[in-house]
């Protein structure tokens, strides 16, 4: 027995060393970023690093009045130190989010500060910018000054902490989170569906003809997801627009008139027309490859012991596809769900989807916190309808062929 | 693919002579600019004259703006950009946040007549990590041949539904549209921003701006206001004014820009900090912002150059041959009526108005 257990260990260990090179690969490419983001969603030491006294001296602050002035000196010492290190450019971005216009107050009061020597720091700091009197700005810097903090968070669900602790609703011009997240998973869902009507048909019929012809067809289904995406949005506007091929049709043929000619793209008709043809393919292929391993024999099995062609569908083929609809369907809506290209181009002004959002916090406003926190809910709720899915049909019975 | 024996020659010489040069490779840099018609530009009126002057090789890349590359390498301390074609809200929150090389005005070239560079600058030309380089505008403008009889010619127009109905294509971003929305509305434009900095001027402006909601495609690119309004799809639209004149010039497309209440806004180039090639990147900036390169720029698409001693020297379009001067966002004819872009106020209230502006938008 001894002498067995070396070499099971040693091909034990050659096992995996030939998967490390992948273990490792989506430790780097996967886990490691997605760990990161989760951990920018929660933690942001910026202001904490840049200003532990003031924070520390803040703490004893009862939150009515101005602070005392040693708060002001401390304040006024770490600005200037934050300005020499050039991080101050940080610390006032992320106090602005809390209480917009405070960006300027907290440059422009750390830039002015280099030429005043001394205290009373109060009355200095005071005449720099008024906003330094205001107890806001002291909250401001207290809420930024959390090491680990859930404003993020409760910001990406349209929640805010106020002052004095309790959490509350944003105020109403400034909700826009939730009701993002809700149409991104209607609009994931609208789309699934129609993929699927859409789907299902021409997989079934590729999965049927002779040889020759399923390639034929298969290539036409390959060919638009070969196609750059950008083409293919581009060319959905061509053809929707109210100048564009369709119309020109329905008008040519009398069914609208040429006043009257149909909104179809920068519309939410546009973001679903042109999504659902871009994520096709996803919902064919794994059908097609599913239902080619369906015997054709079992229709014909069915219909000789006297189903009609409506029952043998319903309960021999279906059940049977149902792997390949699960696979397409999650596959469809876990991409549509995090799609930007294609409403960003076509989606108007209610054809944006979270992900632009997303996109927007990442490049423009540099919030990485919030943009982090807007896609750990995202992935929350993915999570939660895979395990719903789960629950309902079960994943080992999803299958790609 | 089998390439003709005469592009082999010399296609082997370059291959031999990258590795026979091994470590004492040619000094090179990365730029990176907005692409487009503006990418050439640049291209042909400051990256090539630059290499064929210093040996530096240049390599170009594009974005859409924002911070979030420079901020990403500086993080990580791997840089491979170094020069940067910036707006100015960038450059300035940039150098704020220390994602910028601050650069000092006198290292940079005189004008072409001389006068030192401090002086030749137009003052709102530089900031501490930013060289200006040209002036752009963001204009709306309307195809003549799908409004016939009277032309809209003011702000105001834009908004009229009445005089001018049809569809109007919009940046989907809050800043600009406020301005213009505050513009139509009769507010002078010395007092737009104090305008905007009070809660009433905002619903005042998110006010006007619903009134013709209903009617407004927004764009996200640069490129779509010329292709909507050649399509028909819009009437009229707010577009950057050199998009335009290409469509004008280059393409003759029936277009008119309306300069009344233009917003005129600076580009800036800054250098990435902590680049290891900043003696190369310092001369490609004192190299794209003199006089002579920004005019060579300006002569391709346009954009003003922000040097006094520039304007002069920006004569004709290089392929067309039109006249320069009656399409610059900064002559005097066309910003007599100019609303200068208040980047600072924008910095402070970006954020809040963008989740304003959205909610207002998905309402």
């Amino acid at each position: 027995m001894k002498v067995s257990v070396a070499p099971e260990r040693r091909a034990q260990l050659r096992a995996l060393g030939l998967v490390a090179p992948l273990l490792i690969f989506i430790g780097v490419t996967f886990i490691a970023p997605l760990a990161t983001m989760l951990t920018r969603s929660v933690h942001d030491p910026v202001v904490a690093d840049a200003l532990p006294e003031t924070l520390a001296l803040l703490e004893a602050w009862d939150g009515t009045g101005t602070p005392p002035e040693a708060v002001y000196a401390a304040a006024a010492r770490e600005l200037e130190r934050a300005t020499a290190e050039r991080t101050v450019g940080q610390v006032a971005g992320r106090v602005n989010r809390v209480q917009g216009g405070l960006r300027s107050v907290v440059t422009g009061t750390a830039r002015d500060l280099g030429d005043i020597g001394q205290g009373p720091w109060r009355e200095a700091m005071t005449a720099i910018d008024e906003a330094w009197a205001d107890p806001a700005t002291w909250h401001a810097i207290r809420t930024t000054g959390e090491r680990f903090t859930a404003r993020h968070y409760l910001n990406a669900v349209d929640l805010q902490r106020l002052p004095d602790g309790s959490v509350a609703s944003q105020p109403e011009e400034r909700r826009i989170y939730l009701r993002l997240f809700l149409r991104t998973l209607m609009v994931s869902g609208v789309i699934t569906l129609l993929c699927l009507l859409l789907g299902y048909p021409i997989a079934h019929l590729i999965a049927r003809a002779p040889p020759h012809r399923a390639n034929l067809l298969l290539v036409l289904v390959l060919v638009p997801f070969w196609t750059s995406l950008l083409v293919r949005t581009t060319a959905w506007i061509v053809l929707l627009q109210t100048q564009g091929v369709l119309n020109d049709i329905l008008v040519a043929m009398g069914l609208v008139s040429d006043d009257g000619r149909l909104a179809m793209v920068y519309n939410m008709t546009g973001t679903i027309v042109a999504m659902t043809h871009v994520l096709l393919p996803f919902m064919v292929l794994p059908l097609y490859s599913v239902m080619r391993g369906i015997p054709a024999t079992h229709m014909n099995a069915a219909a000789s012991l006297g189903a009609t062609p409506l029952q043998a569908f319903l309960r021999v083929y279906w059940p049977q596809s149902l792997p390949g609809v699960g696979a397409g369907a999650l596959l469809v809506f876990i991409l549509a769900i995090g799609y930007y290209i294609t409403p960003a181009l076509v989606g108007g002004s209610d054809g944006q989807l979270i992900s632009n959002m997303i996109a927007y916090h990442m490049q423009t406003s540099l919030n990485w916190g919030l943009a982090a926190a807007l896609g750990g809910v995202l992935l929350a709720g993915v999570l939660v309808l895979y395990a719903l899915y789960d629950r309902l049909v079960g994943v080992e019975r999803m299958g790609l062929g | 693919m089998r390439l003709p024996p005469t592009s082999i020659v010399p296609a082997l010489l370059a291959a031999v002579s990258v590795a026979a040069c091994g470590s004492d490779a040619p000094r090179s840099i990365t730029t990176v600019s907005w692409g487009g018609s503006y990418g050439r530009a640049v291209n042909e009126g400051a990256n090539i004259p630059f290499t064929e002057a210093t040996g530096i090789r240049i390599e170009i890349e594009d974005y859409n703006g924002g911070l979030a590359q420079i901020r990403a390498q500086v993080d990580i301390g791997d840089i491979h950009w170094d020069v940067v074609d910036l707006e100015i809200a960038d450059a300035v929150r940039g150098c704020d946040e220390g994602l910028l090389e601050p650069i000092d005005v006198n290292s940079l070239p005189a004008g072409a007549d001389g006068t030192p560079a401090a002086e030749d600058f137009v003052a709102e030309g530089r900031t501490e990590c930013g060289v200006g380089n040209l002036y752009w505008s963001t204009v709306y403008a309307y195809n003549d041949e799908n409004i016939p009889g009277t032309k809209p010619a003011t702000m105001a127009d834009f908004f009229d539904l009445e005089a001018f109905p049809g569809r109007r294509g919009m940046r989907r971003v809050p800043q600009v549209n406020l301005e213009f929305a505050l513009i139509a509305d009769g507010v002078p434009l010395d007092q737009v921003y104090a305008t905007l900095d009070t809660p009433e001027g905002l619903d005042r402006a998110f006010a006007v701006l619903e009134t013709i909601r209903d009617e407004v495609i927004w764009w996200e690119a640069g490129a779509q206001p010329p292709q909507m309004l050649a399509d028909g799809e819009v009437i009229m639209s707010t577009a950057y004014n050199g998009r335009i004149f290409n469509a004008q010039v280059l393409e003759n497309q029936p277009f008119v820009i309306v300069w009344d209440g233009q917003l005129l806004d600076v580009g800036q180039v800054g250098i990435v900090a902590g680049t290891p090639r900043l003696a190369e990147a310092l001369e490609y900036v004192a190299f794209s912002t003199s006089a002579e390169s920004m005019a060579r720029i300006a002569r391709r698409i346009s954009y003003s150059p922000m040097r006094r001693s520039g304007m002069p020297l920006v004569t004709t379009h290089v392929v067309a041959g039109v006249e320069m001067e009656p399409h610059m966002p900064a002559s005097p004819a066309n910003s007599a009526r100019a609303l200068r872009y208040d980047w600072s106020w924008w910095v402070d209230h970006q954020d809040e108005l963008n989740e304003r502006f959205s909610a207002w938008l998905a309402r």
